[in-house]
């Protein structure tokens, strides 16, 4: 009996206690405090080869910080397959880091969300001031007029990586500088035997990144001057198709490369299996896979013709990650303290250098480790001839819907299916209505 | 026949303790005894509450706000839609529905097929396995190992297996047997549907081998003995006596089946990522895609409503037809 009575009480207060802690958790409305203000939470996003590189360059740092400040930083780096639904899901709960990485085109549709601190004069004072920081990466910080959402962190560009021993072997004496050139020196490569260009078909970010400049070199953009998509206009369809006919009639971009995500063709062409890679910042990457700086040479990606520049002649997205402080944050104060140290000067040194990346801080751009010849390159596309994504608060379904666009006409040229005008159109316009309604 | 059985040691559990109860009172003694059972059901109850009906119910609030990005932080400022969700999610001539219409008739013959297959190969298996022979135990516990392993290691497998330039599938069908003219492509495009065919039925069908193997031991041996005698072949022997008492097995295994088939996640997210071709636009991804994605979950959730409306319906109308086919049966 005592014992029936005794798994009765105890029913009760399991049942009890499990509606208590129901209830509990946090609001997600509130704004940031200083309760805690010895720990910080931040998630890092992935940006070595991979995340036990990212923890071996990020530690010592949160180290230093913390023997500064007295403030114990939790790592966590999150793969990119997961950050944004991570991000998302932390904005609905109200439970999330106190500071985090965000891809800079995200900027725009997480500010819209309300979740992320506002760099406003005063938080900017506090890290030292907006002149700091580099025009173009401060242009992919979140809406126009807006203050920003979050602050820059790494800037990257793209280039065109190609393999020195394959060009030389295809009789190519130096890099393509149009596209005509990149796909007369493809057809040479061939001949020889070999795959000319890699591209990640399946991944809608790198699909994103490449229309984009294609469209930009068509003096086409995505979206109208008051923010609404418009998909299908001459110069957006130009544009895909051209990046699509890479593979579809120009064939220097192989069918296979049609289901790849997972940087697959970064291997690819760091094994010497491909000529050319078009990529963000790829040296720390393909040095991990065991590709020798002396191996590749590094050029600016092609254009229709001339040289690199503003307007049609813009080859690259402003690539890049922001630093971002969560507005519910229990630890305002430590937050915004964690942010001014790794946009200090030394701290930018250390982890661009580690990650191959450009600093976005002027005084840290500077500096003699960013002038090799890689560095170089792209420091003069991120001054001269790079261009942000649209900053709209559709930013992330624009990357999705065209991103998709993008894979299914791919995988249509890697099916041997025709590619034409009107099949890209139609994509496109599919992508156009599945954005939200205005 | 099995309600008689199970209720037997109910009642020869405990003769003397009833017997006790009676003895002291007799209306305190029967709150206790109808009251404890509720009581030691509570946390269950209240665990049930919790992780299953509040969120459903917080998914059906959601279904009917416009639950966007600028109010995803506080959902309690996203303005009321009514039936605006629902009427986008089944306007079939406008792009969003027409997609939904997609992914639904592509889910229901993915699911006919698997559930089909994966009963048939499981079944067949079971029945050639019944009787003993040399490695039997073996095979069983080799034939499990699909349903053993963790979803994300077995699937991310067959992503490599599928790879165009190095997967296997390609190696065996193209370089080896010879059988396509060059390699094909399984993650992208039409082929997609079949991949993700072969990965289902792969998974699920040890988990319908398990369920009527287990189905076989109650069949009485001396039924198939006395249908030998009455001259019946194996073929005979398995339509007349197998399925036949197989039958409530089958009522539940295929409801069970069609249920995770249908509503499956997992496998095409890890086979074919965020965006799934449309041969295998299955509705789980197809609606994870519609709220994630693209951010909208007031519409994300009203396809969920749908999705689970549809699946009570199947359910209910499944179990009323299968019961009352039972029933006179029976008679």
């Amino acid at each position: 009996m005592r014992s029936i009575r005794a798994a009765a009480v105890g029913a009760v207060t399991v049942s009890l206690a499990l509606a208590a802690s129901a209830c509990g958790g946090g609001s997600a409305t509130g704004g940031g405090s200083n309760d805690s203000p010895r720990t910080l939470t931040y998630w890092a996003s992935n940006q070595g080869a991979s995340i036990a590189v990212d923890k071996k360059v990020l530690q010592p740092e949160l180290d230093k910080f913390e023997k500064q400040s007295g403030i114990k930083v939790k790592l966590e780096v999150v793969p990119w397959s997961d950050l944004l639904n991570r991000i998302l899901t932390a904005t609905t709960s109200g439970q999330g880091p106190d500071v985090l990485n965000i891809g800079n085109t995200w900027s725009a549709s997480l500010q819209a969300t309300g979740a992320l601190l506002p760099w406003d004069a005063g938080n900017f004072a506090k890290i030292g001031g907006k002149d700091r920081f580099v025009d173009s990466a401060l242009g992919s910080t979140g809406a126009t007029g807006k203050d920003p959402a979050a602050v820059p962190l790494y800037s990257m560009a793209y280039a065109l990586y190609y393999n020195k021993e394959i060009f030389a072997d295809a009789g190519i004496s130096k890099p393509p500088a149009t596209w005509d050139e990149l796909v007369a020196d493809g057809k040479k490569i061939k001949a020889k035997g070999r795959s000319p260009l890699g591209a990640e078909g399946a991944n809608l970010a790198e699909n994103i990144h490449h229309v984009f400049v294609f469209a930009k070199q068509h003096g086409a953009d995505f979206f109208t001057a008051e923010g609404r998509p418009d998909f299908t206009n001459d110069g957006v369809v130009t544009a895909v198709r051209q990046y699509v006919d890479l593979m579809a009639k120009d064939k220097v971009i192989p069918t296979g490369d049609a289901e790849y995500a997972q940087n697959q063709s970064v291997s690819d062409f760091a094994k010497g299996r491909q000529a050319m890679l078009l990529w963000q910042s790829a040296a720390a990457n393909l040095k991990s896979q065991g590709m020798s700086e002396s191996s590749y040479g590094i050029a600016p990606v092609p254009v229709q013709s001339g040289t690199p520049g503003t307007g049609t002649q813009v080859n690259s997205m402003v690539a890049g990650i922001n630093l971002a402080v969560f507005k519910n944050t229990h630890n305002l104060d430590g937050a915004t303290k964690f942010v001014k140290f790794m946009t200090s000067d030394a701290e930018q040194k250390i982890l661009n250098t580690a990650y191959s990346s450009i600093p976005p801080v002027r005084a840290a751009q500077s500096d003699a480790a960013f002038n090799s010849a890689s560095n170089s390159v792209l420091k003069q596309t991120l001054a001269t001839s790079a261009a942000a994504l649209p900053q709209v608060a559709d930013e992330s379904q624009f990357e999705t819907a065209v991103g998709t666009a993008v894979k299914d006409l791919l995988a249509d040229a890697a099916a041997g299916r025709a590619v034409t005008a009107d099949s890209v159109k139609a994509a496109l316009e599919k992508a156009q209505q599945q954005m939200p309604a205005k | 026949m099995t309600a008689t059985a199970l209720k037997e040691p109910s009642v020869s559990g405990s003769p003397s303790g009833a017997a006790a109860r009676d003895q002291r009172g007799r209306r305190p003694g029967r709150i206790r005894r109808t009251g404890l059972p509720y009581l030691l059901l509570l946390p269950a109850l209240v665990l049930e509450l919790l992780v299953h009906l509040v969120p459903m119910v917080i998914g059906i609030v959601m279904s009917f706000k416009e639950l966007t990005q600028f109010y995803i932080r506080d959902w309690g400022t996203a303005p009321w839609a009514g039936l605006g969700n629902y009427r986008v999610s089944v306007d079939f001539d406008a792009p969003v529905g027409e997609a939904l219409l997609h992914s639904f008739f592509v889910t229901v013959g993915f699911t006919v097929l698997s559930v089909g297959l994966c009963w048939l190969i499981g079944t067949a298996a079971a029945v050639l396995m019944q009787d003993t022979f040399r490695g039997r135990g073996l095979l069983r516990a080799l034939f499990l190992v699909p349903y053993a392993l963790p979803v994300y290691a077995a699937v991310i497998t067959w992503v490599f297996m599928f790879q165009h330039d190095n997967g296997l599938v390609n190696h065996v069908l193209h370089d080896q047997l010879h059988l396509t003219d060059q390699p094909s492509f399984w993650l992208i495009g039409d082929n997609s549907f079949y991949a993700l065919l072969t990965v289902s039925v792969w998974k699920g069908w040890p988990f319908a081998f398990l369920i009527v193997m287990a189905g076989l031991q109650n069949i009485p041996r001396e039924l198939y003995e006395a249908a030998a005698l009455d001259g019946a072949g194996m073929w005979q022997q398995i339509r007349r006596i197998t399925l036949p008492s197989l039958r409530p097995v089958n009522q539940v295994l295929v409801l069970v089946l069609f249920l995770w088939t249908f509503n499956d996640f997992n496998t095409p997210y890890v086979l074919f990522g965020k965006a799934a071709p449309e041969a295998a636009d299955l509705v789980s991804v197809h609606i994870y895609q519609a709220s994630f994605v693209t951010w909208n979950f007031g519409t994300g959730s009203a396809m969920s409503v749908l999705l689970l409306l549809f699946l009570l319906v199947v359910t209910g109308v499944y179990l009323a037809l299968t019961s009352r086919g039972r029933r006179t049966a029976d008679v």
